[in-house]
């Protein structure tokens, strides 16, 4: 038996290249004692699994589950023209988004590929904080500060010092309310999806926002390193009663490709257009300034550009990343490629989002997909493949 | 579940319980907790004849795909149908409940003893 290591976690956001050192997260005791199993992930030592990837997606799903994010990088933007600087950084347009609100963007190339996806929170009027993909942190970071020269701003690389805790799960919001030593400057329950509040954990201040890559309710937790292990503790302490389990890399990526997110390295690229991806709507061409990666949007990709779509497949063989997508069972060619594919814990079919040329993207399309060897029918549908009862 | 003392093994991480001319195979604790939880389990038919190395199935987790090979020439005489239907039995009793067939055999090839497997896995 040899486990394919092609479809393991290690590759995903793998595009910077591999640290020489292994980077530990500052929760790493707390994993170790937890019984992970770790993987590299863009160079750093993370888990991939505590017991079960099955029984933390489900979690996820039913109760909650809780993630270390550490390794995702933290870019501080500051200055009186942060906004300004960001509408032209970035894709969407940052200046107006209000006070403690966050938003989804790309950093673009003049040629208009991707170089990262990236949430961007306002933490005060002249400071934004940019979170990128682990892979992404130098790219990301060396594309804002080469941007910023005409501009009064300074863009830093924090990532060293700040630590990122998920809590996702349906019960969330349940579980930061009784976490001991944990203050918000407001009511969670009146905290929108996309939207942030401030607050404190013991003496640290901590950045409290309603988002996450799972499809749930959840909250993602900024806080210094430091206090972050005295925090994972206090809100693994508060979810035990809640069924809160530790969750790894694993089940993190199933439960984001049921919610039909993508990730970088696999359905993102530098050489891929947002509009392939169906990222259009990210890309403000309203935005009234210019920005990276404009003139390259407006022209748009090919005619004949691949587009991504969901696929769907009955049986347990499902198609994983590289496997080719054919229009027939005998097709000559391959006229599409998956980028990233499972069997969903929670559907439990096969599910997939892959490349395919435009001819075969139509919803309801049936396509084949070539698992080892074998013809698989497999049948474009809309994403998300799952979306939360609200 | 079998004394893992008294298998043998192969360096691709099946173990083999021999008794007279049939080998039962399955794969060890240490593989089954490096795929993960298992979902898709595909094994060879019974009547089907094996080469010793040769891929003869899939072990599916929800991460990645394994393969399994034949730890010995032979003809598949049966194969654990329990954990075709229910493919977490590799995870949970993989010495035991998760075997995946038996081969009869006419030659036995060399194969790991416990100690030398275990020095293998580092465990």
């Amino acid at each position: 038996m040899t486990p394919d290591t092609a479809a393991h976690p290690s590759d995903s956001e793998s595009t910077a290249a591999p640290s020489a050192v292994e980077r530990f997260s500052p929760l790493h005791q707390a994993h170790v004692d937890a019984g992970a199993s770790f993987t590299d992930f863009a160079g750093w030592q993370m888990p991939v699994r505590y017991s079960s990837d099955l029984a933390e997606h489900h979690a996820v799903r039913t109760q909650a589950g809780i993630f270390d994010l550490s390794h995702m990088a933290e870019i501080t933007v500051s200055g009186a023209d942060a906004g300004a600087f960001l509408d032209y950084a970035l894709a969407g347009k940052l200046s107006t988004i209000d006070l403690l609100q966050a938003k989804y963007s790309l950093i673009l190339n003049s040629a208009g590929g991707i170089i990262d996806d990236i949430v961007v929170y306002r933490t005060n009027a002249e400071d934004y904080l940019v979170v990128a993909n682990a892979g992404n942190r130098v790219p990301a970071y060396e594309a804002l500060s080469a941007r910023a020269a005409r501009f009064d701003v300074t863009v830093t690389d924090q990532s060293d010092d700040v630590a990122l805790i998920a809590v996702q799960g349906p019960v969330s919001r349940a579980i930061l309310e009784a976490t001991a030593g944990l203050t918000v400057d407001g009511d969670l329950s009146d905290l929108k999806y996309y939207r942030a509040l401030g607050g404190t954990f013991q003496d640290s201040d901590v950045l409290i926002a309603r988002t996450g890559y799972t499809g749930e309710d959840g909250f993602e937790l900024y806080i210094d390193v430091p206090a972050a292990a005295a925090l994972w503790d206090a809100l693994r302490a508060a979810g035990e009663p809640f069924g809160l389990v530790p969750a790894g890399l694993a089940s993190r990526d199933t439960l984001r490709l049921e919610a039909g997110m993508p990730l970088y390295g696999h359905e993102l690229s530098v050489t891929g257009y947002p509009a392939q991806a169906g990222l259009g709507r990210v890309v403000n061409l309203a935005k009234e300034t210019d920005f990276i990666g404009r003139a390259a949007s407006e022209e748009g990709p090919p005619a004949d550009a691949a587009v991504l779509v969901g696929l769907v497949a009955a049986g347990k063989r499902a198609g994983r990343a590289d496997y080719q997508v054919f229009r027939s069972i005998d097709a000559p060619d391959a006229e599409g490629v998956i980028t990233s594919g499972a069997l969903s814990p929670t559907l439990g079919h096969p599910i997939a989002m892959a490349y395919v040329a435009p001819g075969l993207a139509g919803l309801g399309t049936e396509v084949f997909v070539d698992v080892r060897g074998t013809r698989i029918p497999a049948t474009v549908t809309p994403l998300p493949f799952y979306k939360r009862q609200k | 579940m079998a004394d893992k003392s008294e298998l043998q093994y192969t360096a691709e991480h099946e173990w083999v319980l021999v008794d007279g001319d049939t080998a039962l195979v399955g794969i060890t604790g240490y593989a089954a907790d490096k795929l993960g939880d298992v979902v898709f389990v595909e094994l060879p038919a019974v009547g089907s004849t094996v080469a010793a190395g040769t891929v003869v199935g899939e072990i599916e987790s929800t991460k990645s795909v394994g393969e399994l090979f034949a730890p010995v020439n032979g003809t598949v005489t049966e194969t654990n149908d329990a954990v075709v239907d229910s493919p977490e039995l590799v995870n949970s009793d993989p010495f035991g409940a998760g075997w995946l067939l038996k081969v009869t055999f006419t030659e036995l090839p060399a194969l790991l003893s416990y100690s030398e497997y275990s020095a293998l896995v580092g465990e």
